[in-house]
């Protein structure tokens, strides 16, 4: 039997605040590298978690690294739904990559979080997980 | 002694040869970000203005001049005093901008008083600003840590939580008008303000966890030790400046959750984890919709998320996508 939560792949930069999320998350996660040469290829359902680097007028919120795993045909098969993370304080684009991205790859947006995420997300998100995954599993029977 | 005062020339900047991308990616943020209070047409809350009673203005010109004074030490003090420790020449740059915006935002509390107050009660103000105990003791608490000589890292410790921390007792009532549709060309500005104060505290933060992963152990405990005792001390501040402003109408239980949602925050910028529980962090719903407009709070999974409309005005446009 595999485990109930469906794969995590998210993006993190230097300021550390989703990698520190998802490593209190404690489920399996692969993070999308920086590098331009580096490539990850997904084989099954995955969920995923991107925070938002946007300009004052929303342009560019979707990080480069993300924009490169999401151009694969391949990897938004098996996309199942975005998580956006932001700062509030930035108005009306807080969490917009997570808004993009839902919208280009016709997936939920799951939900949203502030910087590294509260105690209370983390178990949001845990048992929301849980609940995708499951669903997953009886579809995929 | 002639060679220790030989003049130092600094290295012209090359913005072509980067050390750290960040310092690229957050010019680039603040410089877009940059704007002058000529820009919000303040004069058209001069209505709402006055259906508040003397007792809500006399708070409201209050906590502008408290929020005036904390930009004023941003900008003359607390930035200035970051370059000397700045690791790349770029990080200097950033805190120039920096600087100047805290002079900006310093500079349009004064264009929200010249618009909505008389003479009379801004210089009563500033008065009030200039004695109180609890303003003056924050303001003291933070100069104390800019002062020459001290730690790099406490330094930045104590920017981060003005930055993302000290101002939010003030920045409350703003909000709290705005969503009573209340000065609500005021709260847009504030709101500017709110965003550049973001990238602040994200940076400064940012630029610290660079400095502390270099520590050995020991180091690193004795500052994250540092910064939570002050973070202690700025919060115990924090609670009788709120008390003493908004006991008057109510606000100071609702306030104080808001101050625990911000420390946490600025603690996360620091690479912390945060220090109040959700049970007195979790703020209430029309001071986060005043905050973020027409960004709700989406939580799919326990199916109380609306659907959500990507706003008129946000681009989604980007030309890597390719598909
Ligand atoms: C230059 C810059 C722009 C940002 N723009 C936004 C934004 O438009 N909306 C938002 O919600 N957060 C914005 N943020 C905040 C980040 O999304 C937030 O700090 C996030 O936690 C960063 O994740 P990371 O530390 O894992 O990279 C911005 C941050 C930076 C540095
Ligand atoms: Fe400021
Ligand atoms: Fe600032």
């Amino acid at each position: 039997m595999t485990a109930p939560f469906p794969e995590l792949v998210y993006y993190s930069s230097k300021s550390g605040n989703t990698h520190r999320f998802i490593t209190r998350l404690g489920l399996s996660a692969t993070k999308l590298p920086e590098e331009q040469d580096q490539f990850v290829n997904m084989t099954e359902p995955f969920v995923l978690v991107c925070p938002t680097y946007a300009d004052g007028e929303g342009r560019g919120a979707v990080p480069k690294a993300v924009i490169r795993f999401l151009n694969n045909p391949d990897n938004r098969k098996f996309i199942l739904g975005v998580i956006g993370t932001g700062n509030r304080n930035f108005g009306e684009t807080y969490a917009l990559s997570g808004r993009i991205i839902a919208e280009k790859c016709k997936v939920p947006l799951l939900y949203t979080f502030e910087l590294a995420g509260t105690d209370t997300d983390i178990v949001r998100v845990r048992s929301g997980l849980e609940t995708l995954g499951r669903s997953q599993c009886s579809t995929a029977a | 002694m002639k060679d220790m005062l030989e003049t130092v020339v600094p290295k012209a900047i090359n913005w072509n040869r980067l050390e750290d991308e960040k310092d690229l990616e957050v010019w680039n943020r603040l410089t877009v970000n940059f704007w002058l209070p000529e820009k919000v047409p303040l004069s058209n809350d001069l209505p709402s203005w006055g259906t508040l009673t003397d007792h809500e203005k006399q708070l409201t010109i209050r906590v502008f001049t408290g929020l005036t004074l904390l930009d004023t030490i941003q900008n003359s003090v607390g930035a200035p005093a970051l370059m000397p420790d700045a690791i790349t020449p770029h990080e200097e740059s950033v805190l120039t901008n920096i600087a100047f915006m805290e002079a900006v935002h310093a500079r349009s509390y004064s264009s929200i008083f010249s618009t909505l107050c008389s003479t009379k009660e801004i210089d009563e103000a500033f008065r009030w600003s200039a004695e109180n105990p609890h303003l003056q003791a924050k303001a003291k608490a933070i100069l104390d840590t800019y002062a020459p000589g001290n730690d790099p890292l406490k330094r930045k410790i104590a920017s981060v939580f003005l930055e993302s921390f000290l101002f939010y007792s003030g920045f409350y009532l703003p909000m709290y008008w705005s969503s009573r549709a209340k000065l609500t060309n005021t709260a847009d500005l504030i709101r500017l303000i709110i965003r550049d104060e973001a990238v602040h505290g994200y940076y400064i933060g940012y630029k610290f966890q660079r400095g502390y992963e270099k520590l050995d152990e020991a180091g690193q405990q004795e500052l994250k030790d540092y910064a939570f005792s002050l973070m202690f001390e700025l919060y115990d501040i924090e609670n009788k400046y709120t008390e003493e402003l908004y006991d008057e109408l109510g606000l100071t239980e609702d306030v104080k959750v808001f101050l625990h949602y911000n420390a946490n925050k600025a603690l996360q910028n620091l690479g912390f984890e945060a220090l109040f529980p959700p049970e007195v962090s979790e703020v209430n719903a029309a001071i986060l919709a005043a905050l973020s407009p027409d960004s709700e709070n989406h939580d799919f999974f326990s199916g109380s998320g609306s659907s959500y409309v990507i706003g008129k005005a946000v681009a989604t446009e980007d030309e890597d996508w390719d598909f």
